[in-house]
């Protein structure tokens, strides 16, 4: 398959009072067509930065995207003009927030804000976006679409409302729809159904994904693969399967081991990583891991690379990644 | 079988809150009475202005010396002017005047102030200091001054009146949006429109405007009475409106000075109208912003 979007050495910084932050830190990552991603990480490690990123919409003159690629069919979105970026955003790749209580305009009609994107990108007429937009509730589960349609957000639950939010999102078809912590709002029940809901649309529709998420449950059950990012880093990339199966660093083993699991004994103790995150404006040198690491070792003081540890492409940035590998073969 | 969807229908109409523009109005003459009065006020200036022609005994330039100075009587029902003319006519007739200068410059100052308001919360940093700084300017002049300096540049005349009263709303407005538009900004809905692809403009009128229309709505209004007030201020000074038009604070200078003592009512019905009608806009405005203030909303 085809890259569909492809990071190289993406950095974006934010100068604040304490000093320069490096939100993302040089990290290379790519999507695949019709494939969905994950990235995954504590908050503040750089997911959301990441996706806003990719969208141009960092909040100049504090944020700024220092260097790196971004790549979408082909095409470098930090070369394009704003003019040219702004028929991307909506048409091509399509952003799906993680307030659904707030992401909708309060002043605005649902029929309104699902038929304003194809009006403005595609110049379609109103009664062929109000047919679409019929349709497009239909998709995502919202009965009786009709009446709904003249309604205003504060109508809706908060699960109907992220439901929208996906109609809003597919309303231009787009190749990709980048979806930060889409689900972390809501109830544990609905959740389950908007994830399901996200994950049929995106193979009846062909839509790459990418979700970011704290939840490793999530990524488990709906991505193919999985990009895992500490402190602006990409630590781990792999497969979800092998992830799960064979985490090679110890981040990675920290966060899988802190999850409660349900097929274990009660009693049995959770095992959460010692410390905080650092602090972006005074990273640790080297890894910016190793005061929380278990397996630390001299060399940690510099800084592991993302190498790749087998063919199916399982990287990890840990000097230690092949002992770990044993070692979480062993505790599993 | 029909029975049960016709209860639940009967249920719902029974409990849903009641909607429409009476309904809000009946609650707003319930909760609000001062407001109410307000409005009354206000319509009843309306309707003087809207029929003036009709309602109005005398033409109110028509000059008739044989009555000059007369007192309030059955003739003329509020005294006549220096130059014979009716007090009453003039009153209403100037109601005309005051509601179109009002009406103008708050819809004027409004619109600006709006939009400076947003588009300068909305683009932020640079934008907003040297917009904001433009506006700290304005509000460094007493508003009376900064309309008479319009005023001496523009010259006088309705229209230059109105723009000269706006001028000054313009900041006030501008700042009070622009605090409102702040908040709005940093909402997920905007970051929306702006990952949809829309343009600066598209979200600054469609999407943020609307959602600061309630101060804005209460900003122009309290305006209005402040228009109102500042019109007859300058047409006081002599650099509002121009004689012969009817216009409430033309009526209180000249004659209306010298003649203070002898024929008080030259000055007297005027000024009632000129506070009736502040008193009106502003009551009417307190209400609203009550009324539209989610936090006092009562149950």
């Amino acid at each position: 398959m085809a890259k569909l979007l492809q990071v190289n050495h993406l950095r974006t910084t934010f100068a604040t009072s304490t000093g320069l932050v490096r939100a993302v830190d040089g990290v290379s990552w790519d999507v695949e067509e019709g494939e969905t991603v994950a990235l995954v990480g504590e908050s503040g490690c750089g997911k959301s930065v990441s996706a806003l990123s990719i969208m141009r919409l960092i909040a100049p003159p504090a944020g700024r995207i220092e260097s790196g690629e971004i790549f979408f069919k082909g095409r470098d979105l930090l070369r394009l003009s704003d003019e040219e970026m702004r028929e991307v955003r909506g048409s091509e790749i399509a952003m799906v927030f993680q307030e659904p209580m707030t992401s909708l305009n309060p002043v605005l009609t649902v029929g309104r804000q699902l038929t304003e994107g194809m009006e403005i990108h595609y110049r379609t007429q109103p009664a062929a976006a109000r047919a679409r937009a019929l349709k497009l509730l239909e998709m995502v589960g919202i009965s009786d679409p009709e009446r709904r349609l003249p309604q205003y957000p504060h109508h809706f639950s908060g699960g109907m409302r992220q439901r929208i939010m996906i109609a809003m999102a597919l309303a231009c078809n787009p190749q990709l729809i980048l979806a930060d912590e889409p689900t972390t709002a809501l109830d544990v029940t609905i959740q389950a159904q908007i994830l399901e809901l996200m994950r049929n649309l995106s193979r009846e529709l062909g839509v790459a994904m990418l979700i970011i998420t704290h939840n490793l449950g999530v990524v488990a059950r709906y991505a193919d693969r999985v990009n895992v990012m500490y402190a602006g880093r990409i630590i781990e990339q792999a497969t979800a399967a092998e992830l799960y199966a064979n985490p090679r660093h110890p981040y990675t083993l920290g966060l899988l081991h802190s999850v409660p699991r349900l097929d274990e004994p009660r009693r049995a103790r959770l095992d959460p990583i010692e410390g905080q995150p650092p602090d972006l404006t005074r990273l640790p040198p080297g890894c910016a891991f190793q005061p929380r690491c278990k397996y630390r070792v001299e060399r940690c003081v510099e800084a592991p690379p993302l190498v790749p540890l087998d063919a199916a492409g399982h990287c990890a940035a840990c000097w230690e990644a092949a002992n770990i590998a044993s070692a979480s073969r062993v505790t599993a | 079988m029909a029975v049960i969807p016709q209860t639940v229908d009967a249920l719902t109409s029974a409990t849903e809150p009641r909607e429409g523009w009476r309904a809000a109005v009946g609650d707003f003459i319930l909760q609000r009475p001062l407001g109410a009065a307000g409005a009354a006020i206000i319509l009843l200036m309306v309707a003087l202005a809207a029929s003036a022609d009709v309602l109005a005994p005398f033409d109110p330039l028509t000059t008739d010396y044989g009555a000059m100075l007369s007192a309030p009587g059955p003739g003329h029902w509020l005294g006549t002017d220096a130059f014979g003319r009716d007090v009453l006519s003039r009153i209403v007739y100037g109601s005309r005047t005051a509601l179109m200068v009002g009406l103008g410059a708050s819809l004027i100052g409004a619109v600006f102030g709006a939009l400076i308001g947003v588009g300068s919360a909305y683009f932020g940093g640079r934008v907003d200091l040297v917009v904001q700084r433009v506006m700290d300017v304005f509000f460094a002049f007493p508003v009376i001054i900064l309309a008479l300096a319009v005023v001496a540049i523009l010259g006088t005349g309705v229209g230059n009146v109105i723009l000269a009263i706006a001028t000054p709303m313009v900041p006030r407005c501008a700042r009070v949006v622009r605090a409102s538009a702040l908040a709005v900004r940093e909402t997920p809905y905007v970051d929306a429109a702006r990952a949809a692809g829309f343009g600066h403009g598209r979200i600054i009128l469609r999407h943020m405007l609307p959602n600061v229309m309630a101060p804005l709505l209460i900003m122009a209004t309290a305006f209005l009475g402040e228009a109102i007030l500042l019109e007859s201020s300058l047409s006081f000074l002599g650099l509002g409106v121009q004689e012969p038009t009817a216009a409430w604070g033309l009526m209180l200078r000249g004659a209306a000075v010298e003649f203070a003592e002898s024929a008080p009512w030259m000055a007297f019905f005027p000024g009632l109208a000129i506070s009736l009608a502040v008193f009106g806009f502003n009551l009417f405005g307190d209400s609203l912003r009550d009324a539209l203030d989610p936090r006092l909303r009562t149950q």
